[in-house]
C-alpha cells in the first residue's frame, strides 16, 4: 500500500469537493433560476465531463495549461513554473472532471425547494440573495452533501484527466488509480489489491453517505 | 387601451359613501393576459380598496390569484398602475416595478409556505429582518400572543395543527406591518370554530392598522361574515361590486349565483309572460316542471337560468291548498343528507331533482324518509333569475 499516493489523493479529492462547493453553488443558483433562453447550452456544457472521455478532456486540460495557452503563460509569469505536471494543474483538471457531480446535485435541490417559499420570503421583504441563504441553502442540505460527497468520490477514482495532465510524479501527481494501475503493471497484485480494497471501501462508504443523507424521512434533515 | 379598461369599469358608488382614512388605500388598474385551464383570459380590472375587508369573489380561475400576485409583485401585469397609501408600486407609463421585497405588502396564500425549517417563533420573527434581534423577539413573542399561539413558540411547522399553522401564517405577515394584507383563501381548510376565531383576531389587528385587507374567497358565507365590500370577478374581469348584501342578495350573474349559495340552479325556458302579473312562466330544463317566475325584460322562447335557495324551498306531504305560493310540484324524495342540524332532501319533480333544506325537526314530525311522495312550494320571488 503506497501511503503517499493516498494521502495526495484524500488531500487532492479533499481540495476540490470543497473549492467546488464554493464554485458549484452559484453554477447551480444561476442554472436554477436564470429565464435565459440559452441555458440550456450552459447546462450542456456543464454536463459533459459526464460523457466525454477523460483522456479527451485531460488533452484539453493539458493544451490549456501549457506554456502555449494564455492561462498557461500568465501562470508561469506568476510563478515561473507552468501548471502541467504539478498537483495545482491536476486540482483544475478535477475541478473540471468533477464539476458536474456537484453541480447537478445542488441545482435538483435548489429547484426542489418550493416556489411557495420563495415568493412568501419575498414578501417578508427579503431580497432574491437573503432568500437564497435563508431559505433556499438550509433546505437543501441533503443536495449540498450529496454534491460534496459525490465530487470528493469521483475525485479519488480519476485515472484518465490525472495521467493526462499530472503524469505519475511520485509525492506530486501519483494518485491512488494511478498506483494501482503501475503495481499491476508490474505485477505486484498482492499489493494493487490492498490498494483497490481501501479505494472500494471508501467509494462505498461515501456513496452510503449520500445515499442516507438522501433518506425520505430525511429529505430536509435529520432533525425532523 | 383607455376604452377597454373603462368597459371593466364598474361605478364604485358604494366606495365613496364610506369614511376615507388618509391615503390608505389601494388603487389598482391593470390589465395583463394569464392562462386558465379553459385557455387564455385577460385580467381586466380597476378598483380601489379602502382600509377594512374587501372581498374578492369569483370561481378558480376567475384571476384572483393573478391579481393578488401582480398587487405582490411577485407577477408583472401587462400595463397599468398599482398604488398603496399614494405611493406607486407600479406604473407602465413610468416604467416603475418595486420588486416584490420592497413593496412590504403582506401576503397569505392558501398553502401558507411555513418555512419548514424554522420553528413557529423563527418564521413569524422572519419579516423583522431590519431590527435588532432583541426587538425581533420581542415583536414576534407579542404577535404569537395576540394569535394565541405562544405555546408553539418552539415547534416546526410539520408539528402543528392546520388551524395553528394558517394563525402562525397571518402572524408571520402581519407583524410586519404591512401597508395593505392579501389573504388567497387564508380560511379555506379550516372548521368553523376556529375560522370564526381567526376572523376575531384578524378584525381586532385591523382595528388598530386600519390597512386594506383583500381576501380571497369563493365561499359565500364568508363574504357576509367579513366583507365590508365585494367584488366579483369573473374571467377576469369585475362583474359586480359593492356592499355584500347588494351583491350577493340578487345576483344578476350566474358565477354570482353559484358562489353565493343557490343550491338549485335550472337551466330554463320561458314559455309566456304576464306582464299585468308582474311574473312569467318558464319550463325547468326539457322536463315537465314549470315555474312561475317574477318578470324579466326576456322574449318568449329565451333561455335563463333560475336560482333557488335550498333554504326558501317548502316540502308538504299532502297537496297543500289556500297558498300563496304559486308554484305547488309534486314529486319523491330521493334521499335524505343531515348536515350538521340541516336536513337536505333532494326531491324529484318529474325529472327535476330540487335540493330543499329543512329542520331535524320537520324531518320527524313528517316522517320523511326515500321513496316519499311530497310537494314542493316554491314562491314566485324566491325565483332568481340570471341571464345566461
Amino acid at each position: 500500500m503506497n501511503w503517499q499516493a493516498f494521502w495526495l489523493t484524500v488531500r487532492l479529492a479533499a481540495i476540490v469537493s470543497t473549492l467546488l462547493i464554493a464554485i458549484g453553488i452559484p453554477i447551480a443558483y444561476w442554472l436554477t433560476y436564470s429565464r435565459w433562453r440559452w441555458k440550456f447550452l450552459v447546462e450542456a456544457a456543464v454536463a459533459l465531463p459526464i460523457v466525454l472521455p477523460p483522456t479527451v478532456l485531460g488533452f484539453y486540460v493539458l493544451v490549456a495549461l501549457g506554456s502555449r495557452s494564455p492561462l498557461g503563460r500568465w501562470w508561469e509569469s506568476l510563478t515561473g513554473h507552468t501548471l502541467a505536471f504539478t498537483f495545482e494543474g491536476l486540482v483544475i483538471g478535477s475541478l473540471l472532471y468533477s464539476l458536474p457531480f456537484a453541480v447537478q446535485p445542488f441545482a435538483t435541490s435548489f429547484g426542489a425547494v418550493d416556489r411557495q417559499l420563495l415568493r412568501a420570503s419575498a414578501s417578508l421583504g427579503h431580497s432574491p440573495l437573503q432568500t437564497f441563504r435563508r431559505i433556499v441553502l438550509p433546505l437543501s442540505k441533503a443536495g449540498l452533501v450529496t454534491g460534496f460527497a459525490l465530487s470528493f468520490a469521483h475525485t479519488l477514482g480519476e485515472f484518465g484527466v490525472v495521467l493526462m495532465v499530472g503524469g505519475n510524479i511520485p509525492g506530486v501527481t501519483r494518485t491512488i488509480s494511478i498506483d494501482i494501475y503501475d503495481q499491476v503493471q508490474t505485477a505486484n497484485y498482492s499489493s494493487a489489491n490492498q490498494t483497490a480494497l481501501v479505494l472500494l471501501i471508501i467509494s462505498f462508504v461515501v456513496l452510503s453517505v449520500v445515499y442516507g443523507a438522501n433518506r425520505r424521512p430525511w429529505a430536509v434533515g435529520p432533525w425532523r | 387601451m383607455e376604452v377597454n379598461l373603462k368597459t371593466a369599469l364598474v361605478p364604485p358608488t358604494a366606495l365613496q359613501a364610506t369614511p376615507q382614512p388618509i391615503s390608505a388605500d389601494l388603487e389598482v388598474r391593470i390589465r395583463k393576459r394569464f392562462p386558465n385551464p379553459e385557455g387564455s383570459f385577460n385580467l381586466n380590472v380597476h378598483f380601489r380598496a379602502l382600509a377594512g375587508f374587501t372581498i374578492l369573489f369569483g370561481a378558480s380561475g376567475a384571476g384572483k390569484t393573478t391579481l393578488l400576485d401582480c398587487i405582490a409583485g411577485l407577477s408583472d401585469p401587462d400595463e397599468g398602475r398599482i398604488a398603496v397609501g399614494g405611493e406607486d408600486l407600479y406604473d407602465s407609463e413610468k416604467k416603475r416595478n418595486l420588486a416584490a421585497w420592497k413593496r412590504r405588502i403582506g401576503y397569505v396564500h392558501q398553502d401558507l409556505a411555513l418555512f419548514p425549517h424554522l420553528t413557529a417563533e423563527q418564521n413569524v420573527a422572519y419579516g423583522l429582518r431590519t431590527l435588532s434581534s432583541a426587538e425581533r423577539q420581542t415583536r414576534s413573542r407579542e404577535m404569537l400572543e395576540a394569535f394565541s399561539i405562544a405555546h408553539l413558540r418552539d415547534r416546526r411547522p410539520a408539528q402543528v395543527s392546520g388551524g395553528e399553522r394558517q394563525r402562525v401564517a397571518l402572524a408571520r405577515a402581519l407583524v410586519t406591518e404591512p401597508r395593505a394584507l392579501l389573504l388567497d383563501e387564508p380560511l379555506a381548510a379550516l372548521d368553523r370554530p376556529t375560522k370564526s376565531s381567526l376572523v376575531g383576531d384578524l378584525r381586532r389587528w385591523n382595528q388598530h392598522h386600519r390597512v386594506p385587507i383583500l381576501f380571497v374567497t369563493h365561499n359565500g358565507e364568508e363574504v357576509f361574515a367579513l366583507g365590508d365590500e365585494v367584488i366579483v370577478l369573473d374571467a377576469g374581469i369585475i362583474v359586480a361590486q359593492g356592499q355584500p348584501h347588494e351583491v350577493m342578495r340578487a345576483p344578476q350573474l350566474e358565477t354570482v349565483a353559484h358562489l353565493s349559495g343557490f343550491e338549485n340552479i335550472f337551466d330554463a325556458t320561458v314559455l309566456e309572460l304576464h306582464e299585468a302579473r308582474g311574473t312569467m312562466t318558464c319550463q325547468l330544463g326539457n322536463g315537465k316542471v314549470e315555474l312561475e317566475t317574477p318578470l324579466v325584460r326576456a322574449e318568449v322562447g329565451s333561455h335563463l337560468r333560475v336560482g333557488v335557495r335550498a333554504g326558501d324551498l317548502l316540502l308538504a306531504t299532502e297537496h297543500p291548498h289556500g297558498l300563496s305560493a304559486r308554484n305547488v310540484l309534486p314529486g319523491t324524495i330521493r334521499r335524505l343528507e343531515q348536515r350538521d342540524v340541516i336536513v337536505a332532501a333532494m326531491v324529484d319533480c318529474g325529472g327535476t331533482e330540487f335540493e330543499v333544506h329543512l329542520t331535524l325537526a320537520a324531518r320527524d314530525a313528517l316522517q320523511l324518509g326515500p321513496g316519499k311522495a311530497v310537494w314542493v312550494v316554491v314562491k314566485t320571488h324566491s325565483c332568481h333569475l340570471m341571464g345566461m
